[in-house]
């Protein structure tokens, strides 16, 4: 329970890879993260060791490592078995040079237009200055016929939100096809992990993606207390899920008001706004930091002060109120309802997570399936079978109110245990790995820590890197005008995604 | 050409254009107030206005006059609109007719200058704002035409200042089904025309959603300072044609300094209040899907296609 089960290693190699992966996910694991390493030995040329991590929603973790000459960097193509492992491998190509043979959607995928020719940023030799030179094209599947036009928008765009480029053909208003490209906000996070002494990467972790620091801290150090195997008292890993819950609580309350301000419903986003503001400032009496940011620590969990619970309920029941206004209001309900469907079997093919997921039917939850705590009686998974806005914007509002009860279930039990001292940080070098369900859906980081406390890698799985692809599917028939609805429904994350 | 006729119209562009501002400020302030907020201020369009009109325009490269000449267009019609119809009196200028014809066709030419300034800029945005604001044109101004033609029937003229001294003389006929449906129909494509919730969000910067912003995205400086105001003043001239019509009192009925006063009055307090009740309700109603719309505006269509058929049957 308090503890990721440890993992089942498979071996294998390039010629067998394709089978190992198609067994696992026979027996119904999802991939959910794939790390590549670049392992120098003496006198050895760089070798490259490929690890896929496979979860179960029972609590099964497999891990697959495969190795890979640098000399003749290629791997056979888990496209046709994974849509995700198609992602992982483009990913992976753009950042180590790896190439997957045979891949169905040889496009670059993180690489980014400026980027040199042939420069793999996370190689231990790459220039972390390269020469950037003028952009290449980026051409885009054009979809032909008559009355088909484009709408290229962004990468800036009208409104305070991060940069990415849609580009939609359309015929009249419908959409026919959009294509996304991501990817401008490259930092090389992962990259600024190597090096640093694990208690360091904290702070980075929390950077990662601003509205999630909770989520991607907790999945770090977890994954830094499964490499090391240090035990995490009882009491810390309840101020944890508690942490966890007050970021779902400020988040899912913010979009509730942003869906319904998308059709024009400015009222309700107005007071959403006035309750994520209040849920702010007691995360700054929590923590001292409006976004939760500092209280996670490695082996623990610190509050400055106990939660106010009045305010948690309060804030809840105004959150239920605001959506019963929304709903009852038979023009926003005709606006949410119907747009923008993800079918069920999209969502399971494509590996979408989270809300999206348990909208579209997909009743997925790292709290239930990898839980690091018993969050006990008051803990349910919501989820909504039509896959629309409606159901997503439902779905959050029934997390708001589960996580409400949750904090208050959690406090109690956290009032009632004594603070333990803090456990030192062993020694010990190893990897492991951290699951954890942030708000946005599941997180997962992969950490290998070497001598003397320094990291040497880690890789870190935004929920929205699975997710965001599902977005063009939910998109075809849409109209253009109900895709910023249809986006902020889905609101993933674009740093998250980009590391 | 009279004296009187011209300083009544004198009158009537001033107060529009000094109105304008203010009725959209009180507009934005009563929905701010509604939702919580405390919003920009009443002056705060003014303000805007102003520092507007003292920037110089940035223009693309390759851009053609339509660039420059739309908003000027745009203005010409709006004022133009504004002194045709009876806001404070309705002395009419001899020789320019005031008829529903002229005021829709000046109307209109506000309208294509706009959409054409929206295909200027050559984006995607442009194009798109364009061609919705046409659809919705083509389906708001045969109902303009037809609602206000319904009213004309038992005025037995198509001049609006007729049409509105008939109704101050016959104050019984203004809650006949004629004219109530008539009014109403006008009211909703008032609010269609306006680029007002549920057709358009005023307040939006969603480029996909946008309308009458997607148009004028491209435009900055002076040129965007007169398509706003210019914007502005077709609200002001179609509330208050919808004032006047459905509630008359107090335009004044000659040029006398007295009854032009009471008509300033009149109308101030009425397009404030109007506009004070529209923005309210606007905090009720979310932006229709845009397929929805023509729904709306056929609906709008038929309750004056039926004014206009009970108008020969009751008279």
């Amino acid at each position: 329970m308090s503890r990721l089960a440890p993992p089942e290693v498979i071996l294998t190699s390039r010629d067998d890879l394709i089978d190992v992966i198609a067994a696992q996910l026979q027996r119904g694991l999802r991939l959910a993260l794939v790390a590549a390493h670049e392992d120098r030995r003496a006198g050895d040329d760089a070798c490259f060791r490929v690890v896929h991590v496979l979860l179960g929603s029972a609590g099964e973790r497999v891990e697959v490592v495969v190795e890979v000459p640098g000399t003749d960097a290629w791997l056979p193509t888990l496209a046709g078995v994974s849509f995700t492992a198609g992602r992982f491998e483009r990913e992976m190509r753009d950042l180590y040079g790896i190439v997957p043979r045979d891949h169905p959607q040889p496009y670059r995928l993180v690489r980014h237009g400026h980027w040199p020719v042939s420069y793999h940023p996370m190689l231990a030799e790459a220039d972390p200055h390269p020469d950037f030179g003028a952009a290449g094209g980026f051409p885009f599947a054009e979809v032909t016929g008559k009355g088909v036009y484009e709408i290229p928008v962004g990468p800036v765009h009208a409104g305070l939100i991060e940069p990415g480029h849609f580009r939609f053909s359309v015929v009249g208003e419908t959409i026919v096809r959009m294509y996304q490209r991501l990817y401008f906000v490259h930092r090389g996070v992962e990259k600024l992990f190597e090096g640093r002494p694990v208690a360091d990467g904290i702070a980075l972790a929390e950077r990662i993606s601003g509205d999630t620091a909770v989520g991607h801290s907790l999945a770090y150090v977890m994954a830094v207390e499964d490499a090391l195997a240090i035990a995490v008292p009882e009491r810390d890993r309840l101020v944890r899920a508690l942490l966890l819950e007050c970021e779902r609580l400020y988040n899912h309350i913010n979009d509730l008001g942003a869906i319904v301000n998308d059709v024009g419903f400015g009222i309700v986003n107005q007071h959403a706004g006035r309750l994520r503001e209040t849920l702010l400032r007691h995360n700054a009496r929590l923590t001292g930091h409006r976004l939760l940011r500092g209280a996670i620590r490695i082996g623990g969990a610190d509050l400055l002060a106990a939660p106010d619970l009045a305010l948690i309920a309060s804030v809840a029941d105004q959150a239920a109120e605001l959506v019963r206004i929304s709903t009852d209001n038979p023009m926003v309900a005709n606006r949410l309802n119907t747009t923008a469907i993800l079918p069920q079997s999209h969502a399971r093919q494509m590996g979408v997570l989270g809300y999206v997921a348990r909208a579209s039917g997909l009743g997925m939850d790292a709290r239930a399936e990898h839980p690091f705590v018993d969050l006990g009686a008051g803990f349910r998974v919501v989820s909504r079978q039509d896959g629309d806005v409606r159901a997503r914007f439902d779905v959050r509002a029934g997390e708001v109110d589960v996580s409400a009860r949750l904090v208050a279930d959690l406090a109690a039990r956290i009032a009632a245990l004594d603070p333990s001292a803090p456990v030192a940080v062993p020694f010990a070098q190893g990897a492991g790995l951290g699951v954890v369900e942030a708000w946005r859906g599941t997180l997962v980081h992969r950490v290998e820590v070497g001598a003397d406390q320094v990291l040497t890698r880690v890789k870190v799985v935004d929920p929205s890197f699975s997710t965001w692809p599902a977005l063009g599917i939910a998109l075809a028939d849409t109209i253009v005008p109900d895709f910023p609805l249809a986006n902020k429904s889905f609101n993933m994350s674009y740093a998250g995604n980009d590391l | 050409m009279t004296i009187e006729s011209l300083a009544v119209i004198v009158i009537h562009l001033a107060l529009a254009v000094t109105l304008t501002p203010v009725l959209i400020g009180v507009m934005r302030t009563t929905r701010a107030r509604l939702e919580g907020r405390v919003g920009g201020g009443v002056w705060q369009p003014w303000r805007d206005l102003r520092k507007l009109l003292s920037k110089q325009p940035t223009r693309a490269p390759g851009s053609t006059p339509v660039l420059t000449l739309a908003p000027i267009l745009l203005m010409a019609s709006s004022l133009m609109l504004c002194a045709l119809i009876p806001l404070v009196s309705t002395v009419a200028l001899p020789g320019v007719p005031g008829d529903l014809f002229v005021v829709v066709g000046v109307l209109l030419l506000g309208t294509v200058a706009l959409a054409l300034l929206g295909l200027e800029s050559g984006t995607a945005f442009g194009g798109m704002g364009s061609s919705r604001h046409m659809v919705i044109a083509a389906l708001v101004e045969p109902t303009v035409l037809l609602s206000i033609y319904a009213l004309s029937v038992p005025a037995g003229t198509s001049a609006l200042a007729a049409i509105v001294q008939a109704r101050l003389a016959d104050s019984a006929s203004l809650l006949n089904p004629v004219s109530l449906l008539a009014i109403f129909a006008l009211v909703v494509v008032v609010i269609a025309e306006t680029g007002r919730l549920p057709v358009d969000n005023p307040s939006t910067h969603l480029e996909l959603t946008m309308i009458h912003e997607a148009m004028i995205l491209e435009s900055g400086g002076r040129d965007l300072g007169w398509l706003e105001l210019g914007s502005w003043l077709r609200l002001t001239a179609l509330l208050g044609v919808v004032a006047n019509l459905a509630l008359p009192w107090g335009v004044g009925q000659d040029a006398a300094p007295l009854s032009l006063l009471v008509g300033v009055a009149a109308i101030t307090v009425k397009l404030l209040v109007l506009g004070a009740a529209l923005a309210a309700a606007e905090v009720f109603i979310a932006k229709l899907r845009l397929f929805r719309v023509p729904e709306l505006l056929a609906g709008s269509f038929v309750m004056a296609f039926l004014s206009v058929s009970a108008s020969y049957l009751v008279f």
